[in-house]
């Protein structure tokens, strides 16, 4: 056997921006997520349930109902959102770190036929089908605590992964942005912090001064959460569409800025 | 040059290459990080089927080089090609004929031997139906059909590197890029390795190789490129540099710091190159040293000449 016998064997061309590199991504992501499957979907699942315990039912005895819902089903609704963020962006910008940084892992997969925006598409994609999937963990849980199931939450995996897909930007955008592992502290406390409490997850935005509600309407995560209430409670067609077209036009823009900085850390 | 459990290296094929355009080919390269430049003029063709030792020193540009060949670095000035393909424009043709084995080691830690090796099939497109042939091939290749279900990070730092040269391999390239292979390997695991590198000459794999050992160099290229300062300084089989520069034996003599400027004068006088390392002065191509001079330097140490004395004498610099 030799390394290097029928080198004539056909194989697809690269081109531009392929998929075929995407799902190669994809597949080894899946490889060690089969290792790692076991701490990530506990955390995911016991996380929400802490959550709606402590302010469901702790905070849910003090306030009652809002916007005519019980505290637990508005709560509930807003964790899927939240669960999307988390299981995105954090490791969007930590693992992608450390994988650029410390791993070289990257260095591996640019010596392949892979370029930067295929790279950077795959780890987005698979955190975001990731944020689809745990994204739904908080609404079953939500039912044990009184959330009724209706047939439109059947939308909720794919806007949670769409949010999951931007926020994985975002989080791999600010990875190629911090000069060092240590500033990401900033990260979590200045950014990831205000995005998961001003976007109507705990409370209604309308409780806020005016400034943090139009801060709020600026963050993807507050057209998440309305989305994910909608999907529950029911939302007219029109500002579904909005909050979809921000979800869009969020992922798109974090999608060049996110390729363009790791071109930049990547590519000397 | 130290002694070796190796079988001696097998005489180079006949020259594959008359008739094809080199496998790598960089014309007047320039690279540089600000202030710094790293690769100054770089022309550097591999010929198809040879493997070319690239030898330097840390910083003389090797690995700038290595990365600049698949797109990872940019570069200034000049024109790079692999296959045929232009660098950067057509890279991922290139990269999909190409086999890299990075210095850094960057196995996934928690994937197993084969789940490595899987995990590359499908970045190197390798098809479905020979992904399996492609992951036992390249187990085979690396001696860990055995230690395929283990984890990365249970393997010894050889079998580490056994695997690293593996992936490269598994999607069958027709170039293969080593940067540095045995980088901070102990001297049984740099063995083995030479084994698997030299087996692949055989197989008429087009390797270039970054080193800065003397031995690796000399034992496993067709050929050899100095590089210094960023540039090409001079390019041939290694025993032929050997014999150009340094000729067949060098003589090392311990001297005190007094009178040895003097004596340099008058080695150079009599048309012999030297170095000297601290105390001890060599005299390159010392069987030609007449018996008056070598009355005057004393009793002397004799080698046979190396590499190292090729690139200082050229450069002035030491590789390892």
């Amino acid at each position: 056997m030799t390394a290097t016998e029928n080198t004539t064997v056909d194989r697809p061309r690269p081109g531009g921006f392929e998929f075929a590199p995407v799902l190669g991504i994809l597949a080894r992501e899946w490889a060690l997520y089969r290792r790692t499957w076991a701490p990530i979907t506990f955390s995911s699942i016991v996380e929400p349930v802490l959550y709606l315990l402590a302010f469901g039912m702790g905070m849910g005895a003090l306030v009652g109902s809002i916007g005519g819902y019980d505290y637990i089903e508005f709560l509930g609704t807003g964790i899927v959102a939240i669960s999307a963020l988390f299981t995105s962006m954090f490791p969007g910008l930590i693992n992608t770190f450390v994988r650029r940084r410390f791993q070289h892992t990257y260095e591996g997969v640019l010596a392949a036929p892979v370029d930067v925006r295929e790279l950077v598409t795959g780890e987005a994609l698979w955190l975001g089908l990731k944020a689809g999937v745990y994204g739904c963990a908080p609404l079953l849980v939500a039912f044990g605590f009184g959330l009724d199931p209706v047939w439109p939450m059947l939308f909720v995996p794919v806007i949670a992964a769409a949010t999951g897909f931007g926020f994985a930007l975002f989080g791999i955008l600010l990875s190629a942005i911090i000069p060092s592992i240590r500033m990401a502290d900033y990260v979590i406390s200045g950014v990831i912090t205000p995005i998961f409490l001003v976007a109507g997850t705990f409370f209604p935005i309308d409780q806020l001064p005016e400034w943090a509600q139009t801060a709020a309407m600026a963050n993807p995560l507050y057209h998440c959460v309305e989305l994910i209430r909608g999907c529950a409670f029911g939302i007219e067609a029109l500002t579904a569409l909005g909050h979809v077209a921000v979800l869009v036009g969020f992922a798109v823009v974090v999608w060049v800025l996110a390729v363009h900085q790791m071109q930049r850390r990547l590519i000397d | 040059m130290t002694s070796s459990s190796q079988p001696a290296r097998p005489e180079p094929s006949p020259d594959p290459s008359a008739d094809s355009p080199p496998a790598i080919s960089l014309r007047g390269v320039v690279k540089r990080f600000g202030d710094i430049t790293a690769v100054n003029g770089l022309d550097l063709d591999v010929p198809q089927g040879v493997v070319l030792g690239l030898l330097g020193p840390n910083g003389a540009g090797k690995s700038t080089t290595m990365r600049i060949l698949t797109a990872q670095s940019t570069v200034d000035e000049g024109h790079v090609s692999v296959l045929g393909h232009p660098i950067p424009q057509k890279s991922k043709w290139a990269r999909s004929l190409m086999g890299v084995v990075p210095q850094h080691d960057n196995l996934d830690e928690e994937l197993t031997v084969e789940e490595n090796l899987r995990s590359f099939t499908y970045l190197y497109r390798v098809p479905r139906r020979e992904r399996d042939a492609a992951v036992e091939r390249a187990l085979r290749i690396a001696h860990l059909e055995h230690r395929r279900h283990e984890f990365t990070e249970k393997l010894s730092g050889g079998m580490r590197r056994r695997l690293l040269i593996a992936r490269g391999l598994v999607h069958r390239p027709r170039v293969l890029l080593l940067d540095e292979p045995t980088v901070g390997l102990d001297p049984q695991v740099r063995q083995e390795l030479w084994g698997l590198i030299s087996a692949l000459r055989d197989e008429g794999v087009t390797v270039l190789m970054s080193t800065h050992y003397i031995e690796e160099a000399e034992r496993l290229s067709d050929e050899v490129a100095l590089m210094a300062k960023g540039r090409i300084v001079e390019r041939g089989e290694p025993a032929d540099l050997i014999a150009k520069y340094a000729g067949k034996t060098v003589e090392e003599y311990q001297i005190g710091a007094e009178g040895v400027e003097e004596l340099e004068k008058v080695i150079h006088h009599a048309g012999f190159t030297t170095r000297r390392t601290g105390s001890t002065l060599s005299v390159l191509r010392a069987e030609e040293l007449p018996d008056s001079l070598r009355d005057r330097l004393g009793t002397g140490m004799r080698r046979a000449s190396n590499l190292e004395d090729v690139f200082v004498t050229l450069t002035g610099e030491t590789v390892e």
